[in-house]
Parts: C-alpha cells; structure tokens; sequence
C-alpha cells in the first residue's frame, strides 16, 4: 500500500506538517481558523522527533500486523482490508490507550482534548496526505504499491 | 564596551491577528530573533538580531510576518549617510575591518540598463523560434587561424580543446566551503542536466561530485587547495584564478572552524586549519609566469583540455586580457566589479573595480583590433541578472556568461548579505548541518534548470527579434544595441551608438 515515508536528511524541523495535519483534522480547512476558532482542536497525528541535526516526522505505518487493532478493547481501530489504512472510529474510541501502548513505533497520539487516540489515516477525506503536500522542503514522500 | 551605539536595521512586524504560535519561525531563524514567551503568552521578536533573510516570512504558515526596514533615522543628511555613520560605530566598537559578502551594493550606474537591444521591422523579418530553428549552442576555447579542408571536403585542421555549451551560461566559481555540499551538488546536477558547466571555485572537488567531471570546470588558485593530477584529469577544463570582482588584489580567508573533515579533505589541508589564499600567486609575476602555469596545466592534461584564465575587471584589463591571450589560454573570464563572494572586506567590495560591461567592450575591441580575438573565448561575469543582460553582454562581445549570485537566489538566495556569518538561513553559504538540510538538491538542480531553459527561451525571443538565428552571430554585433543617457565618452568605450543614432 501506498505510505509516508520521511526523508530524514533534508527534514529541517520546521513542525509544518503538524500544522498541516491539525489543520486537515479540523472542521475548518483552514490554519488560522483551525487555530484560532476550533475549540476541539485535534492533536496533530504526526510527530517530529527530533535529535539535532537529526529530525525526521513520524506517523502511523499501518501495519500488515497492526497490533493496535489486535488490542483495541472497543473494535474502534480497524484495519481497512481493502486499502490496509489503519484507522480509529473515533465514536467507539473510549480512550484507554492499549494501542498507544502497544505500537512499537508510538505513532498513536493522545488527543486529550477529544480524550480520543488519534492517529495518521493518510488524510482519507482529501485523498492527499496535508503533510506530504505542504513539507516545504519535499522531506516526506507518499509511495509505494497496493 | 557596554552600549552599542548600533540601533536595528531591520523591524519584524508580527500580526498576532494572525498568528497562531505554531513557533516555525523560531525553528527556522538561525539568528535566534524569534521566541515564544511563556509568560506574554505570545511570540516576540528580537528586532537587533534579524538580518531580513525572509526565510520565516516564507516558512510563516499564515503570511502573520513582515520585516521592514527599521524606521528610526539619523537627522537628514546627505553626507553623513545612514551606512557611514553606522560603519564608524562598528568600527569603533571593534577595531577590525568591515566584512562583507554578495557583490558591490552601492548605487552605481547600471550600464546594462542603460542600453537598450534592437529588433527588425519590415527590412529584414524577425524570427520566430517557435517554428524555426534557433542555435544557442556555443563553443569555449581556441578557434583556428583558419580551417582547412582535404580533397573530399574534410575539415584537416586540427581544433584546439573545446567546451560545449547548450546555453551561452555557466555557473560561476564558487568553492565547497563557501557555499554548501548541498548547493555544489544542485549546481553540478543542474550542469549536467543543461550541458553546461558549474565551477568548483579554489576549495578542491569533493570526491562525491566526481562523477560530474564531464560538466566540471575546476579552479587552480593561489592556494592550490585540492589540486592533484585526478583533480585536472577529472574536470573538463581547467581555470586558473587570478583575480574575482569581488575583491580585486585581494586573497581568500575560510576560517579553521570552517574547515571540516569534509573540507579538509577536500581541500587537501588538515583539519581546523586556516584556508588561506594569498593575494598574487607566488609563482607569476609576470605574463611569462602565467604562460608557464597555463602550459604546465595542459601539459599535465594531455592538452586535451581547454585552460582558461579569470581576472577581475580592472582599469587596464584590456591590455591584461591581450597578455593572456598572448600566454596561451583558451578563454578568459572577466569579473566585473558587481561580481558576489562569501566574504570580502567591504571598502575593497564596494570601490575597487570596473563595471563588466566597460570591460567586456574594451577587452573585445582590443583583442580584435590585435587580430586575436579568435584565439580565446571570452566570459562575461559579475552580475548578470536576466536574459537581457546575457544578449547584451554577448553583444557587447562576449562568448557566454558565468552567473553566479543569480543561481544561488534561484537556490533561495535572499540577498541578506550575510554569507560570511556562516548562518545562512537558506542553507546555501554555511557548513553547518542543520541549515545545510533546507536545500534540498532534489528541488535544488530542477530550480536551476527552470531557470536556465527560461532564460534560453528568453534569448531566443531576443535572436528572433532581430532577425537572427544563432547566438553566434550576435556575439560583438553591437549595432544590435543602443545606449540610453549616456555621456558620448561611454558611448564610445562601449562602442556604441546612442539611441536614434
Ligand atoms: S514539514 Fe517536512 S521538513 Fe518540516 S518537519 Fe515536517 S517533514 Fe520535516
Ligand atoms: S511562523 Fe507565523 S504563525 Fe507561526 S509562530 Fe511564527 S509568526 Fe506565528
Ligand atoms: S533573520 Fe531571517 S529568519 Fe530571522 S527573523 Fe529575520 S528574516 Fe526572519
Ligand atoms: S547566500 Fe544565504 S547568507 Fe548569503 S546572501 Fe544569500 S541568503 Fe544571505
């Protein structure tokens, strides 16, 4: 399937995909109302983990085997077996954490303000990754087969 | 000293209507002016430090940023001029010579916008180079005397060395620690790509960007850095520098905190160590002396070579020009007096030197009134800044053009003058790695080439107008130009007419 993948060599740590993440995940598509107006302002579902100069942005891999649908208590996160995207349906989603602890790479964000777990679902909506579309630098790559 | 006399040059205006403290201007500022403050709640800016390099106005998600220029004045004076005063202050304040980097920025007269190109009308058709053929190739290095043919119409002469260039440009010296792994690897990439030529500068060629010898030319200079046999062999001509536009009389410096372990191996020279370029080459004190180094360089490349010469524009360059041309060499580059640089000091920047265009003229008239002008090839350099400026300096009588500055600002270049600190914030005139990463070569080299195919559109444009079909035929045709609000004395150095005339 088709998957982000991070360029760590010419990430420059900018933190723009979170923007663009929070900013896709929002009821406004869009950065200032997104920030300024959204009182459920979504967490942002990638993370840059950074090591100077080292920094690279993280998000789900969707895995073949993903553990967190393994151990979701509820049935809320779910492994599209068409398309492989992981996702979580956030109205079953009660919260616990087993998949935050559970996945190896600690790609499931806590969204305190929802109290949901939220994590990268490839921008399913708009069809197109925000993060991959707005790295300025060309950092994060959308490939890979079916 | 504990007051600085110095105010800020530059103010950053934040929108907070617009802000959304997402703190990607303070990742992206090397020059630490933004922060967020825990207590205000809010973004401030420290307005002394910026540079106005616009990397967070770009970066800034919601356009929330503006840098102007700081509004605080001195009392009104035409002679005590904002820059003269503040440069005493800093000198006073530290004692050393001002620095500087990019080319000369004071308001001298552009001569390039003061000539304007000719087109036809009825007489002779114009050309269009959409439907027909449109030469830009051109060649660098020695032509013949004379070419001479056998008896089935076989050309018998022998050619000297040549360059090929799909564009009447190339890119400009500019060393591997001036400017970025990152940057040379864009520029060589993009040289490739276009079947032009990018030049290493005096740092040495870093073993990764060998296999671009083809479209390489490299520097020997009078610190010889990185020079040996595979370094010549590699390359496809070899430039002995003498002289840039920048800092005409001057050596080089690149500091020992500059010089990597990647530098130094690059440069041949050990770690930490100063990279010094002495002012002459302690071997040429003469046109003789330069004669031997060109012949002992083709000698070690098997004269397959072509060596070129570059020297900065200076009062009797015409003269200099015909001396290299008498030593041996198969081009000449020209560094007019515009021309950029990663550091110079400042008063040598901004008053040693003459305009390129006077020099190109000059250098042609009298290489062809010697009868020589076909035994060297000759480029233009120092600030050429559009496709305009490239079919006049070719009018006037260059082969091609060297750009330097103009490809670093397709890079990203802001123009900050800041290349000396080693903080460029766009990731081109620095050694340090987290700024490195934000040119991305993969962007890099494809925004050389728009770049260079716009502008090779552009000058067919210009062929077409006139009438003519081949870069070739423009080359010291300066009937094809006009000047505009000159004195009859430029006019005539140029070697032009004014315009109506
Ligand atoms: S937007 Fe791109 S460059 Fe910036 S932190 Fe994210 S991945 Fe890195
Ligand atoms: S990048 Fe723009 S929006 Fe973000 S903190 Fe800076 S000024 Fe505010
Ligand atoms: S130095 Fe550059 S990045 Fe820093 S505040 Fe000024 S314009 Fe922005
Ligand atoms: S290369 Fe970098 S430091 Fe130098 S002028 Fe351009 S933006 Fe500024």
């Amino acid at each position: 399937m088709k998957k982000v993948y991070a360029k760590e060599e010419v990430c420059v740590g900018c933190k723009l995909c979170e923007v663009y993440c929070i900013t896709s995940h929002s009821r406004y598509k869009d950065v200032l109302k997104a920030y300024k107006f959204d009182s459920n302002r979504p967490a942002p579902r990638i993370v840059v983990e950074e090591n100077r100069p080292l920094s690279f942005s993280l998000q789900c891999r969707h895995c073949d085997d993903a553990p967190c649908v393994k151990a979701c208590i509820t049935g809320a996160m779910q492994k599209d077996p068409v398309t492989g995207v992981v996702t979580c349906d956030t109205d079953k989603c009660v919260g616990c954490w087993t998949c935050v602890l559970v996945c190896g790479f600690g790609a499931i964000v806590r969204d305190t303000n929802n109290k949901i777990a939220s994590k990268c679902d490839l921008c399913a909506e708009s069809g197109e990754p925000a993060c991959v579309k707005n790295c300025p630098n060309e950092a994060l790559v959308y490939e890979g087969g079916i | 000293m504990s007051l600085n006399y110095l105010t800020p040059e530059f103010k950053v205006l934040r929108d907070y209507d617009k802000c959304i403290n997402c703190k990607v201007c303070m990742r992206q500022c090397a020059n630490e002016v933004h922060s967020y403050d825990e207590d205000l709640g809010k973004m401030v800016a420290d307005d002394y430090k910026c540079v106005n390099c616009q990397r967070c106005v770009v970066m800034c998600p919601t356009h929330a940023l503006t840098i102007v220029k700081h509004p605080q004045v001195f009392r009104e004076n035409a002679n005590w001029t904002y820059d003269a005063i503040r440069d005493i202050y800093r000198q006073a304040e530290t004692g050393g010579v001002l620095l500087s980097a990019m080319g000369n920025d004071r308001p001298y007269p552009i001569y390039w916008d003061k000539m304007v190109i000719n087109a036809s009308q009825v007489t002779n058709p114009s050309i269009d180079p959409l439907r027909e053929p449109m030469e830009l190739k051109i060649f660098i290095g020695r032509k013949p005397d004379k070419i001479e043919l056998d008896e089935n119409l076989n050309v018998k002469t022998k050619m000297p060395p040549q360059l090929t260039l799909n564009y009447p440009i190339m890119f400009s010296a500019m060393s591997y620690g001036s400017i970025s792994y990152n940057a040379h690897a864009s520029l060589a990439r993009a040289a490739k790509e276009l079947g032009i030529y990018y030049n290493t500068g005096e740092g040495g060629l870093h073993k990764d960007f060998r296999k671009y010898g083809p479209n390489t030319i490299v520097q020997v200079a009078s610190g010889r850095f990185g020079v040996d046999r595979e370094y010549l062999k590699t390359a496809a001509a070899v430039e002995i520098k003498i002289g840039q536009g920048a800092k005409p009389g001057i050596g080089g410096h690149l500091p020992g905190e500059k010089v990597s372990e990647d530098i130094s191996e690059t440069r041949m020279i050990p770690v930490g160590s100063d990279a010094i370029s002495p002012a002459p080459h302690h071997d040429i004190y003469s046109i003789e002396d330069l004669s031997q180094l060109i012949y002992s360089l083709k000698e070690a490349t098997d004269y397959k070579k072509p060596v070129g010469v570059k020297i900065a524009a200076v009062n009797n360059v015409a003269a200099i020009a015909s001396g290299i041309a008498r030593a041996g060499a198969d081009y000449i580059a020209i560094d007019g007096f515009r021309g950029g640089t990663g550091a110079a000091p400042k008063r040598i920047r901004d008053n040693v030197g003459i305009p390129i265009e006077f020099a190109i003229a000059s250098v042609d008239s009298r290489l062809r009134s010697e009868g020589i002008r076909h035994t060297i090839s000759l480029i233009a350099a120092g600030s050429i800044r559009s496709s305009a400026d490239i079919v006049k300096a070719i009018a006037l009588g260059a082969d091609a053009v060297y750009i330097g500055s103009a490809a670093l600002i397709a890079l990203g270049c802001h123009m900050c003058q800041q290349c000396y600190t080693g903080k460029c914030n766009w990731g081109i005139a620095t050694q340090d790695p987290n700024l490195v990463k934000r040119l991305n070569p993969e962007i890099g080299y494809k925004r050389l080439v728009n770049l260079i195919t716009a502008w090779g559109h552009e000058i067919q444009e210009m062929l077409g107008g006139m009438g003519i079909n081949d870069i070739e035929s423009l080359k010291g045709n300066r009937l094809m130009l006009r000047g505009i609000g000159m004195t009859q004395k430029e006019l005539d150095v140029l070697g032009i007419l004014a315009a109506g005339e």
